[in-house]
């Protein structure tokens, strides 16, 4: 048993911090943050290491929502019923977090899905990337103090709810990616409600960013906090705009594609520096609201490529993959979801791990704090955007 | 780089560190190193200008049964764009891996993972303790044959 | 029988008994902890953001369980969690009131057989007054849950005890 933490908890001064790797200085001070903290987007604990308002070291403590992911998944009767488990892991983009278990499972099943689920995957997948923006966005603002823009974000995220709610009957947890299809077609009016949402949208991203991105006293806030430079992003294994803030373009849906995203066109955002360090939090926060624009785009160049025809038409009967191993990775919202998925011949998955893009992020917040103020720290941990579902999984 | 020149490259450089290799009908092929040669071999596809693996992807623990452990390791070159998968066999007995989160520090916590699930102990590691679990948790979770306790501090674990 | 509904008739004289008046004062700003847990709590924050305005119902959130009146347990219980829950209940000033938010917290919900770091149901460590359905529950349901929650301190008695 841990006497340590404990000792924080009831206000006694440690000697050591487990995970500090040293004696803890007589000038120094250790401060729980969370579990319960309104900023901490859910159930992390941090502890932080402070000499006065400077930040000397962060141990982030997680697990409080470990909900046995992979344990399920080796319970299950068949392949196909892990997928409302992926669901709940990436809660706030559930639709990317099943696409990329699905993809891997038609790899490994080799299937080829009909044209028009492949387009339908893909609308829905950006739908949730610009749904997992809007509250990374939202929420972000309300960490630094700005309450206005999580408004704007959820105003504008309950219209892409209703067309999702419409199409599959769920707000938030969809089981919507099925192994080969997809649980409904789309309805009649589809189409024209996308076409229409994308009209009603593109101009609130200009008002988002006059109201927020450029915003002087967000941007003195953002700006120069929390650097992470390119090259001790990638050792951390960091992905999405975590590594792209940090100036390096890399993006699965264009580096390693998978689905049909080879034919759509479009930009990767990355950070340069704009308002000041390169890696800032500024630099992520805006790759995020960049990649919106971008979701957008796709959307409408997919929802021209519309085709008839039977969602349900590949759907396997039995799903029995002989006995193997694949690994898969997408590009979810927070970044490179990987499925380690290994078969043993039998109807249910022998071992499915994940490799969730939030819990290798999140790694590299101890790096991105050190040196900075208490209050940066909000900053910092908000700008990486986690959910701790998938980090604790 | 192939898979095969991969696994060329690794057995001229360390000959019987490198145990076996699959690389044909497979969906990713791979290489079995020995446990506690790992982080060498580790720091060398990562050094090395013709691999440069400078990421991992994913490093998981496996429960192959019978007493075995595995534990998997995808490798990435954001340079060259190719991967290649390394593995390493324990037994229950002796679970005993070489961390090798000096060379990619995304392996600190995915080990601490793994040690967390399975009991796997990576040598070398500075940090290993439980991650998801609660400190003093009993048994590691994902191991096949692991039993749920009845109790925990005084909560009721079963429905 | 609401306070309001009782005219102001014959110059300004409202009459009615402290009770109800005591309940009335306590029904009409429930204060919750901003406190999410999992899915459920996204749903939570849709609850109290533009569309479904939690705040027409005298409801928002507070940061501290010093202020707060009611708690909605939104999300998943874990073991590691749930003695901190039991914390921050005990922190809470009374009268409290606990909402539970969904399947997880009512039960264990999909977490419920294979769960093993999953507390099945968050009444095995405090009581709970509301339960709301669902996975994770719509707006609308988290609203009926709240009024429900209302009416059960509508008809709390402090002062006079009810006739058993």
């Amino acid at each position: 048993m841990d006497v340590i933490v404990t000792d924080v908890e009831k206000g006694r001064r440690p000697s050591t911090v487990p995970g500090l790797g040293r004696q803890l200085r007589s000038e120094e001070m250790v401060i729980s943050m969370g579990p319960q903290h309104p900023s901490t987007h859910g159930v992390l604990r941090l502890e932080l290491v402070v000499d006065g308002e400077i930040v000397v070291d962060v141990i982030p403590h997680i697990g409080y929502l470990h909900r046995c992911f992979e344990k399920h998944c080796e319970h299950m009767s068949n392949y196909q019923q892990v997928v409302p488990y992926t669901d709940r892991m990436d809660y706030v983009a559930a639709m990317s977090s099943e696409f990329g278990y699905v993809v891997a499972m038609e790899k490994m099943l080799k299937i080829q899905v009909p044209e028009r689920v492949e387009v339908i995957r893909v609308i829905m997948a950006e739908f949730s990337r610009i749904v997992s923006h809007q509250i990374a966005i939202g929420t972000y603002g309300l960490d630094i103090g700005a309450f206005t823009p999580f408004l704007f974000c959820m105003r504008d995220r309950e219209h892409i709810l209703d067309i999702i709610e419409e199409t599959c009957g769920a707000r938030l947890l969809y089981n919507y990616n099925w192994i080969g299809g997809l649980s409904h077609d789309v309805k009649p009016d589809f189409q024209d409600k996308v076409r229409e949402f994308c009209r009603y949208f593109k101009p609130n991203i200009v008002e988002l960013n006059n109201l927020l991105s450029f915003n002087k006293i967000f941007v003195e806030r953002t700006a120069n906090v929390g650097v992470l430079p390119a090259e001790v992003a990638i050792n951390y294994g960091a992905s999405g705009p975590v590594l792209r803030g940090s100036g390096v373009a890399w993006d699965l849906r264009k580096n390693d594609p998978y689905s049909i995203y080879n034919r759509f066109e479009f930009d990767i955002p990355v950070g340069s520096g704009e308002r000041g360090a390169t890696g800032d939090c500024w630099d992520r926060y805006m790759v995020r609201a960049r990649e919106m624009e971008q979701s957008v785009r796709i959307i409408e160049q997919a929802v021209e490529m519309l085709v008839p025809g039977d969602v349900q038409s590949a759907i396997p009967k039995r799903i029995r993959p002989e006995a193997g191993e694949i690994y898969v990775r997408t590009e979810t919202p927070k970044g490179e979801l990987g499925y380690y998925i290994v078969a043993d011949g039998t109807a249910s998955p022998a071992r499915v791990k994940v490799r969730p893009p939030c819990f290798v992020n999140l790694s590299a917040l101890p790096s991105m704090c050190r040196g900075s103020m208490i209050a940066d720290v909000v900053a910092i941990l908000g700008s990486i955007d986690i959910v701790l579902g998938e980090v604790d999984r | 780089m192939i898979p095969q020149e991969f696994n060329d490259l690794l057995t001229s450089t360390f000959g019987e560190a490198i145990l076996e290799s699959k690389l044909d009908g497979v969906f990713d092929p791979f290489i079995v190193v020995a446990p506690d040669r790992m982080p060498e071999v580790a720091r060398f596809l990562r050094d090395n200008e013709k691999t440069l693996c400078d990421a991992l992807m994913c490093l998981s623990g496996v429960d192959l049964t019978k007493g075995k452990l595995g534990v998997v390791y995808h490798l990435h070159s954001t340079k060259f764009n190719h991967k290649i998968v390394l593995k390493a066999f324990v037994t229950v007995e002796h679970p005993h891996v070489g961390s090798v989160e000096a060379v990619w520090k995304t392996a600190n916590w995915h080990e601490r993972e793994a040690f967390d699930m399975f009991g796997i102990v990576f040598d070398g590691h500075p940090d290993l303790r439980r991650i998801l679990m609660p400190d003093d948790w009993e048994g590691y979770p994902l191991r096949k044959d692991y039993q749920v306790p009845e109790f925990y501090n005084g909560m009721k674990v079963p429905y | 029988m609401g306070l309001l509904d009782q005219r102001f008739e014959n110059g300004n004289v409202v009459i009615t008994s402290v009770d109800t008046l005591l309940a009335w004062a306590r029904l009409s700003s429930v204060w919750p902890m901003q406190f999410g847990l999992a899915c459920c709590a996204i749903e939570m924050m849709a609850t109290g953001a533009s569309h479904y305005d939690l705040d027409r119902f005298g409801t928002f959130f507070r940061g501290s369980p010093r202020q707060s009146d009611a708690m909605i347990v939104a999300g998943t219980v874990t073991l590691k969690m749930a003695t901190r829950i039991k914390t921050l209940y005990d922190q809470m000033a009374e009268p409290r009131y606990v909402i539970s938010m969904g399947s997880c917290s009512n039960c264990g919900g999909p977490y419920w057989e294979h769960g093993y770091h999953v507390l099945k149901g968050v009444d095995r460590i405090i009581p709970v007054d509301v339960y709301i359905p669902g996975c994770p529950p719509r707006p609308e349901a988290l609203l009926e849950g709240l009024l429900k929650l209302k009416e059960k301190i509508r008809n709390e008695r402090l002062i006079i005890k009810k006739p058993a």
